[in-house]
């Protein structure tokens, strides 16, 4: 549905998109993630035509964007501010790009009360716009840009400014919209939980650049760097030693854990001299209890800090022969029992704990 | 104690300001050639030559066409400038901003000699199609002043967002920047006028046989005689601008409302 080619964009001295390239596929919900600054709102702006690009290509739908202006394209957006008309009625901010198609008024007045029905106003289209809360006025501005039926759902940090409350109802809402309407919703955000829950893939953004592009899942479990593994929840960082590599599977001896059998991450790349670090999920260790030996490999620890959160305990510990504190969750199961800070332990893992993380990208 | 010095200080600041005006109508209506207390009687005769004096009324009409005429034309010209300059960067911007200003600043003496020379050596006729020029000059400052704070209040992505959903750039400022605007250009407009209306020096330098309203007045103090009819012409004078001014408030708070902004500005 978009094909981004070798997207290279300067503002000044500043290089906001390095060499972006990705496919978003039709009918797919895609999100934009990174940290602001990460060139993500860029991103989503040349594609939405707002901003012109230094080289590369944007393709929607099979044709080139090139020299074409926003109101020429099959896009739609919905802009982190809402930019709702706030002289006009919801109704007539609903059926403002409803006026070229010159429908008549009897099919626009049909069509805006579908429209805003469909987003949960029904019955709204004669207030006045600056008369609605943050959350309505999100749901006229989808409602103005779903009106028009376009390929392509543009979304620029559309639930930043709800509360929590509200932005979980809506990220369900927004979810079950896009299925049920089959358009392609591309989100901008920098909220890793959101990006995680809604989306079918994710592009993680650092500095102008695409450093990972996968569905959720496969970000979470297999992240390729560093940056991107800290992006996403907890990810305890160990320093790690490249022992050898076959057949897709690199020997690697990890701080405190010693060797394990790792395999080679998707975009991860063992020659031209990248520094790489392990990365092992607090869930993914177990403190063992007395006896209990259900694990592959196992590492003598100290209990330094121990966090109980009701459903969860946190564990801090220190592997022997290592400095660096490792965080293990478990979770509180009838049968086992809290350890207390200074009881000597023994952390249960196996290889799949542990991924292989570039240093740097 | 220093509450009673604030208060009459309040009272002696504001008297002031306004008791010289407040003599205008008094003396419009005093039934005296003489401008001086006690006053002797009440007359509309003031008022009554008023409408006698053909002179008089070309120079108000005069002085109305060009006020008309250059508000337009200077609200037109800042409406160009500030879109240009609010949402664009190029080359030069601050020195076209600058060099745009300074008529704002520059004493109106210059202004006048040298717009003066220049209509000469140009072969023109003094009209008051030069002192319209004069006074788009003079007001183009001030309503770009008055514009660029309405645009910089205008959030950028409700133009974004009309392109987005189809309008052309055109449509776009027709639908969504003009409405929005329309207090800061409103009140352009009414500034832009009430200057243009009261301006005597590039008026007296630019004026050929068609004088404008002060210029006339400054013409008729030459004659003590008719010293109360200028004082009737003033206080109708004033009674305008307090109307012009009253009305651009009212149309700002009418918009302010109804867009359910908050009031930031008080009355200018």
């Amino acid at each position: 549905m978009i094909e981004l080619s070798n997207i290279e964009k300067h503002y000044g001295s500043y290089h906001a998109l390095r060499d972006v390239t990705c496919h978003i596929k039709e009918g797919e919900f895609f999100s934009l993630l990174g940290p602001s600054g990460s060139g993500k709102t860029t991103l989503l702006r040349t594609i939405a035509g707002f901003e012109g690009i230094d080289s590369g290509s944007v393709v929607i739908g099979g044709q080139s964007m090139a020299g074409v202006p926003p109101n020429k394209r099959p896009t739609n957006m919905v802009f982190q501010s809402y930019a709702i008309f706030p002289h006009m009625s919801v109704a007539q901010n609903v059926a403002y790009g409803l006026r070229a198609q010159r429908l008549g008024k009897t099919r626009t007045t049909e069509m805006v009360t579908e429209a805003l029905g469909k987003v949960g106003l029904a019955g709204y289209g004669e207030r006045a716009a600056h008369a609605l809360s943050g959350g309505q006025r999100q749901r006229v501005a989808l409602a103005r840009a779903l009106i028009l039926k376009p390929k392509v759902l543009l979304l620029d940090e559309p639930l930043s400014a709800l509360d929590r409350k509200l932005r979980e109802e809506m990220q369900s809402e927004l979810r079950h919209l896009q299925r049920s309407l089959g358009i392609t919703f591309v989100l901008v955000t920098h909220d890793q939980e959101e990006a995680l829950t809604m989306s079918d893939r994710v592009a993680v953004m650092f500095e102008g650049e695409i450093a990972q592009l996968d569905t959720p899942q496969a970000l979470y479990k297999r992240p390729a760097s560093k940056r991107v593994a800290e992006f996403f929840g907890a990810m305890n960082i160990l320093k790690a030693e490249i022992l050898g590599l076959k057949g897709g599977i690199v020997t690697t001896r990890i701080e405190g854990l010693g060797v394990a059998e790792i395999p080679l991450g998707p975009e991860a790349d063992t020659h031209g001299g990248n520094k790489y670090c392990a990365g092992v999920r607090p869930e993914l260790m177990t403190v063992l209890d007395d006896g209990e030996s259900a694990y592959p490999k196992e590492n003598p620890a100290i209990v330094t800090d121990v966090e109980y959160r009701g459903e969860l305990t946190y564990y801090d510990v220190k592997f022997d022969g290592s400095d660096t504190p490792v965080v293990v969750s478990m979770r509180n199961t009838t049968n086992r029992e809290i350890k207390e800070v200074g009881q000597k332990v023994r952390i249960g893992w196996e290889n799949a704990s542990a991924v292989l993380l570039l240093e740097q990208t | 104690m220093s509450k009673r010095i604030l208060t009459t200080f309040m009272i002696v600041f504001t008297l002031f300001l306004y008791a010289p005006t407040l003599l205008l109508p008094i003396f419009a209506f005093n039934d005296s050639s003489i401008i001086a207390f006690p006053l002797s009687g009440f007359t509309f005769e003031w008022f009554y030559s008023l409408t006698e004096a053909d002179e008089l009324r070309g120079a108000a009409l005069n002085s109305l066409i060009i006020a008309a005429a250059s508000s337009v034309l200077a609200t037109c010209l800042a409406l160009l400038a500030t879109s240009a300059t609010v949402r664009y960067k190029f080359p030069g911007k601050g020195l076209m901003i600058g060099v745009i200003m300074v008529p704002m600043f520059l004493p109106e003496i210059i202004i006048g000699v040298s717009l003066l020379t220049v209509v000469l050596l140009a072969g023109l006729k003094l009209s008051i199609y030069t002192i319209i020029m004069g006074h788009t000059l003079i007001c183009t400052p001030f309503a770009i002043a008055i514009l660029r704070s309405s645009f910089q209040q205008l959030d950028p992505s409700l133009e974004e967002a009309s392109l987005d959903l189809g309008e052309t750039r055109f449509d776009t400022f027709r639908r969504i920047t003009l409405p929005l605007i329309m207090p800061g250009v409103t009140s352009s407009l009414l500034i832009a006028f009430t200057i243009s209306l009261d301006e005597f020096v590039i008026a007296f330098f630019l004026s050929g046989t068609e004088p404008t309203l002060p210029v006339y007045i400054w013409s008729q103090l030459r004659f003590p005689q008719r010293i109360p009819s200028v004082m009737a012409l003033g206080t109708l004078l004033l009674l305008l601008s307090i109307g012009l001014l009253t009305l651009s408030e009212v149309l700002r708070r009418r918009s302010v409302r109804r867009l359910g902004q908050h009031d930031t500005s008080g009355a200018w």
